[in-house]
């Protein structure tokens, strides 16, 4: 392999290390902040992200078994390989497998504790991770059939209007981000929101500095779905496709304070029609004009 | 530099209070008074929160319960006892059925009488135990851990 290509690759990959989580603090805080402005309250902080998780640090956890932190710790690390597969423009399916991984191990996680709201919660994000799991395919799939590749590095520097080709992906994948970044209506396994019991679910038995590894790699997750969804916008301008990314956050953020929570039946359902509507006509149509 | 002042993350519990207490501390999280502004989250899960904010003059019931929310907090933590009945059990006090307020149970680090507690007087009292609670992290840190037997 060229030199300086790798050593591009290693810096990506370091990069993303590195300022993931700086980036997804403050995109937390950005959150806060604009939610807060929804509800015409003033709001936290810019860095409110990061006190709470330096105080979490700062705390005495309680362990109600003893592997509990090891699997979050797993979840951390697995969100972090992710990521680094991601950045360094790794395969697009690797990618996808591999954050379901973690997302296993945050579920084992809140298994072991044995509580009941652990329990439903854990059930819950296996449940959701069904739901989410064929419209991330589908995108991955969609961007081979448009680029000839799944390698991250070719799909960003493909010439072809991707957003063009799979809008109605991008509008599937939209609805699943919303899982994924535990936005309402669908953060049924855990809420991003200060919130109690059966809401918090699988975080329910994390305290202290165990919450705030949680924390840390949702973090590293919103950064990574964020890239996913620049790919959609390849074709644009970096600035363009930035701003475009964060135009789509904003909509997530909108979505989570207009609507109420949903059931799991509700989601399940309706992802896997979204995907078999959106995702699949959008498949087929691509199939068949190129 | 220490962040547990920027960012507690509150209990609150209704130990058999009239629920006028209980509505004030509510208000304190609405646009007019948004005690996010100061990073204060109403958490709702006792291993999530900092500071326990509890109302009521505890009877035989909620004994237990009171007693298993403040076992359940990591620490360091502090305890607020919100409104007269919580703080000395008010005229209820020589009734059969209660307790007497909050601190014949557990330890409680900040007093907040007023009936109903006025938001104003929670956020004073929320700000007041900040201070007790930084000092309890900074002598948490020159103890051990403590580890099952």
């Amino acid at each position: 392999m060229n030199t300086t290509l790798l050593l591009e690759k290693l810096l990506w990959g370091a990069g993303f290390i590195l300022l993931a989580p700086v980036a997804g603090g403050l995109l937390a805080g950005f959150d806060r902040i604009i939610t807060a402005r929804m509800q015409s309250r003033k709001g936290p902080p810019l860095f409110q992200p990061f006190y709470d998780v330096f105080k979490l640090f700062e705390k005495r956890g309680n362990v109600v078994n003893g592997f509990q932190n090891l699997y979050m710790l797993c979840f951390l690390a697995f969100v972090i390989i992710t990521g680094a597969i991601f950045f360094i423009g790794g395969d697009l399916l690797l990618v996808i497998f591999a954050l379901t991984v973690a997302g296993v191990f945050l579920a084992l996680g809140a298994y072991s504790t044995n509580s009941p709201y652990s329990t439903i919660g854990a059930e819950r994000e296996l449940l959701q991770m069904m739901a989410y799991e064929p419209m991330l395919i589908i995108a991955a799939m969609g961007m081979y059939l448009v680029t000839g590749s799944f390698n991250v590095s070719d799909i960003v520097a493909t010439s072809e209007p991707l957003f063009v080709f799979l809008l109605p992906i991008f509008i599937g994948f939209v609805f699943i981000l919303t899982i994924k970044l535990r936005k309402s209506p669908f953060d049924l396994s855990s809420s991003h929101h200060g919130h109690q019991e059966i809401v918090k679910g699988i975080t329910t038995d994390f305290s202290g500095p165990a919450l705030g590894i949680f924390e840390i790699a949702h973090w590293y997750e919103n950064i990574l779905l964020l890239g996913f969804v620049y790919l959609f916008f390849t074709m644009f301008h970096p600035a363009v496709a930035v701003a475009a990314v964060i135009v789509t956050y904003v909509v997530e953020i909108f979505i989570d304070n207009t609507y109420a929570r949903l059931t799991w039946r509700f989601t399940v359902t309706s992802s896997w029609i979204v995907a078999a509507t959106l995702g699949a006509v959008n498949l087929l149509a691509i199939a068949y004009l190129k | 530099m220490s962040f547990i002042t920027k960012s507690p993350w509150i209990l609150h519990y209704d130990a058999s209070s009239c629920n006028g207490c209980d509505i004030e501390v509510l208000a304190c999280l609405t646009p007019l008074y948004d005690i996010e502004r100061f990073g204060i989250i109403n958490t709702g899960n006792p291993k999530h929160a900092d500071v326990l904010l509890i109302t009521g003059s505890v009877n035989e019931q909620n004994d237990p319960v009171v007693k298993m929310l403040y076992e359940q907090m990591p620490d360091p933590k502090v305890v607020v006892a919100l409104g007269i009945c919580a703080t000395s059990g008010n005229f209820f006090r020589e009734s059969y059925n209660v307790k007497g307020g909050i601190d014949k149970v557990i330890p409680v680090d900040i007093y907040v009488p007023g009936c109903a507690v006025r938001p104003e007087a929670i956020i004073d009292g929320v700000v007041q135990a900040l201070g007790i609670l930084e000092k309890k992290r900074a002598a948490l840190k020159n103890t051990p851990v403590k580890t099952a037997a």
